[in-house]
């Protein structure tokens, strides 16, 4: 059984942390991730930088400029993740743009996620189509779960087709937008966290797109199996360092 | 071969098995696509579904027609410049889209763009710009339309193109400054694209040339065919054929050329030349001259030739000339450079300026300095005397004067 499943079986609500590799210290990705799971965090998505990372807002794109300039690249995370599996082992995701993934080779990337122990991925400018028909056999001969976004605005229909092909969960981006923490949920993303919730999915639901703090995560998981703090993260990091990581993730879910 | 076209709409089937057109699936070869997050996907979604139902419908045509007719000044004159095919010994028509209202071909696309947004019911309008012709081209036509106007701009490309930021002030338009990664183009479009993922129901964008994720190659491609639908009326009208030896124009993301080499892709007596700017040289780490320097991977939702770093980060282009300053080329072009149905030529900064001022002595036209990288060919690419060879005049240099200005201390 893949951790993802394990992890989602658990009867609790999930919290998830994005952060950009080699941010705010190009070494910083290994203790970052311990100190995670030290404090409790459930899953981590680990952020790939890209030059171009349209779908993000200023804190993430300030994040990956700053990673890349720390000479972060694809094949540095995976030295610096070699041994990982010795001391973390919660769920690890890696989440980024497809054209580095496309660079190193599909299968190759594939293959060096799951010698390291990589569970899933989250590659949100691939899209489905291309993915069923050129990369899904190369991500399960490799028993990587790759996790698909939907957002307010996607239709039912293609829900479901997003159901159909997911195996874990769907992330459940929050509301129009692209990352970044938002002031808090409004009545339309009440609708929609519901709406979603009465449509008898397969795979849980996490959501992910501003969520910045306990309110915010306890609205987001009324519902939905669990919760995504990125940009907050990274401000927090930017500001505290690692050491402000236990405060951080007390203030969301205190002991 | 044979193929009658009502503004690119149809195309018929062609008797050589390679296919420069794009497929059903978005792909014109191995290049094209949708490389979109889910974010996107219903706004591109909803344009895929109408582009082609909403281009083929008379009303729609009757109503571009009319304004590229009344509003740009088209048919734009096809040019028998003789004292530059004397000076190369060949025969060099120029096509005058320097004729253009706004002073490019760019407001074809603006024109044909702006309608589709009515269409679909859109009252908001983003548009990325880097020498501001986009940028101008799409103020003009929102201003012209009553629709509110947000364009994207490097602000590198701010202080370099003041002019045009100015004419797109006067014009309504708010002018948003790009500020991250290099600050300008490519991050201008990363702009209007999270922009639009902002905004997924009111907003139309109105991308400046034949890139992005598909439909968008394609509809911009269809807008511009209007340039070679009108060269092989003229065409036949003056030599008494409708297709020339060669159609040369230069290539930022691609759309004059597409515009300009789209009613000919099928015929293999027509030689397609395609100009990108080598910069300060090829070798130099400083040109955009994608086809030399560039790798398949994706950029702005599509899958085509861009220029980038092993590990697949995008890397910085340059030219002195703003239009050209783009890390990728469209998907049609990359299929043409793999496919080898296009010559790409690419010229330096130098070669391109000087071709600027030879044209402004010989012919009384000054150029877009995007252009002057066409014409620059001449020097280096020999032609027959009677070969009959068309250069896409895209845009005139009123906009690049402090450019001429600085270089050749006018
Ligand atoms: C006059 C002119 N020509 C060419 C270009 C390059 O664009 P494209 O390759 O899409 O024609 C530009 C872009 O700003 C331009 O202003």
């Amino acid at each position: 059984m893949n951790r993802i499943h394990k992890k989602l079986s658990e009867d609790k609500k999930l919290l998830s942390i994005y952060f950009t590799a080699g941010y705010p210290e190009v070494n910083d990705t290994v203790p970052i991730l311990e100190s995670l799971e030290k404090n409790g965090v459930d899953l981590v998505e680990i952020g790939l930088p890209f030059s171009d990372p349209l779908a993000d807002g200023p804190t993430i794109q300030a994040s990956s400029t700053q990673a890349l300039l720390n000479g972060m690249t694809t094949q540095k995370l995976f030295e610096q993740l070699k041994d990982i599996r010795k001391t973390v082992s919660i769920p690890l995701i890696l989440m980024g743009y497809f054209n580095p993934v496309l660079q190193y080779g599909v299968e190759a990337f594939c293959k060096e996620c799951n010698e390291i122990g990589i569970d899933g991925c989250i590659l949100p400018d691939l899209p489905l189509a291309e993915y069923n028909a050129h990369y899904r056999a190369i991500f399960e001969k490799y028993n990587l779960i790759n996790i698909f976004l939907i957002t307010p605005q996607t239709s039912q229909e293609r829900i479901h087709a997003i159901d159909e092909a997911s195996n874990g969960f769907i992330y459940m981006v929050s509301s129009a937008s692209t990352t970044g923490a938002q002031e808090g949920f409004g009545n339309e993303q009440t609708t929609y966290f519901n709406r979603i919730a009465t449509m008898d999915l397969k795979n849980p639901q996490v959501v992910g797109f501003g969520i910045s703090n306990e309110a915010t995560f306890n609205a987001a998981t009324k519902q939905a199996k669990g919760a995504i703090i990125g940009s907050a993260f990274i401000k927090m990091i930017t500001e505290n360092g690692i050491s402000g990581i236990p405060k951080f993730i007390r203030s969301i879910r205190p002991l | 071969m044979h193929d009658e076209i009502k503004n690119g709409i149809t195309r018929t089937e062609q008797n050589n098995s390679m296919n420069y057109n794009v497929n059903e699936q978005g792909y014109y070869g191995e290049f094209g696509g949708a490389y979109i997050p889910e974010m996107l996907y219903p706004n591109v979604e909803e344009l895929r579904q109408n582009y082609l139902k909403v281009m083929s419908d008379d009303a729609f045509q009757k109503e571009f027609k009319e304004l590229l007719k009344e509003y740009v000044g088209r048919p734009t004159p096809l040019y028998y410049a003789k004292r530059f095919s004397e000076k190369y010994n060949t025969k060099v028509y120029l096509k005058r889209e320097d004729l253009c209202h706004t002073g490019a071909h760019k407001v074809n696309n603006t024109i044909g763009q702006i309608l589709m947004a009515k269409r679909l019911k859109k009252t908001r309008i983003i548009a990325e710009t880097g020498a501001g012709q986009h940028g101008v081209a799409t103020a003009t036509v929102c201003a012209l339309m009553g629709l509110e106007c947000i364009v994207y701009m490097g602000a590198i490309d701010i202080e370099r193109q003041a002019p045009n930021v100015a004419r797109m002030k006067m014009l309504g338009a708010t002018v948003v400054p790009a500020t991250s990664g290099s600050k300008t183009l490519k991050d201008a479009t990363n702009e209007a694209i999270r922009d639009w993922i902002n905004h997924p129901e009111d907003t139309h964008y109105i991308i400046g040339s034949v890139v992005g994720p598909h439909p968008y190659p394609d509809m911009v491609a269809r807008f511009q065919s209007v340039i070679s639908e009108e060269i092989k009326t003229q065409l036949l009208e003056k030599e008494g054929r409708e297709h020339p030896d060669y159609v040369v124009a230069c290539v930022g993301g691609g759309s004059n050329a597409a515009g300009a080499y789209y009613h000919y892709l099928d015929n293999p007596d027509v030689g397609i030349i395609a100009v990108e700017a080598a910069g300060k040289g090829i070798d130099t780490g400083q040109s955009a001259a994608t086809s030399a320097l560039g790798k398949v991977g994706i950029i702005h939702g599509s899958k085509t030739l861009l220029m980038q770093t092993n590990d697949g980060q995008i890397t910085e282009p340059y030219s002195i000339s703003a239009g050209l300053d783009y890390p990728g080329v469209g998907p049609m072009h990359a299929h043409l450079f793999q496919s080898g149905r296009g010559e790409f030529i690419s010229i330096t900064d130098k070669a391109s300026m000087e071709a600027g001022i030879a044209l402004s002595k010989l012919e009384g036209i000054i150029p877009a300095i995007e252009t002057s990288h066409a014409l620059a060919i001449f020097e280096t690419r020999k032609f027959k005397p009677d070969d009959i060879v068309v250069v896409n005049l895209s845009g005139r240099g009123d906009k690049d004067l402090t450019t001429y200005i600085d270089y050749f201390n006018l």
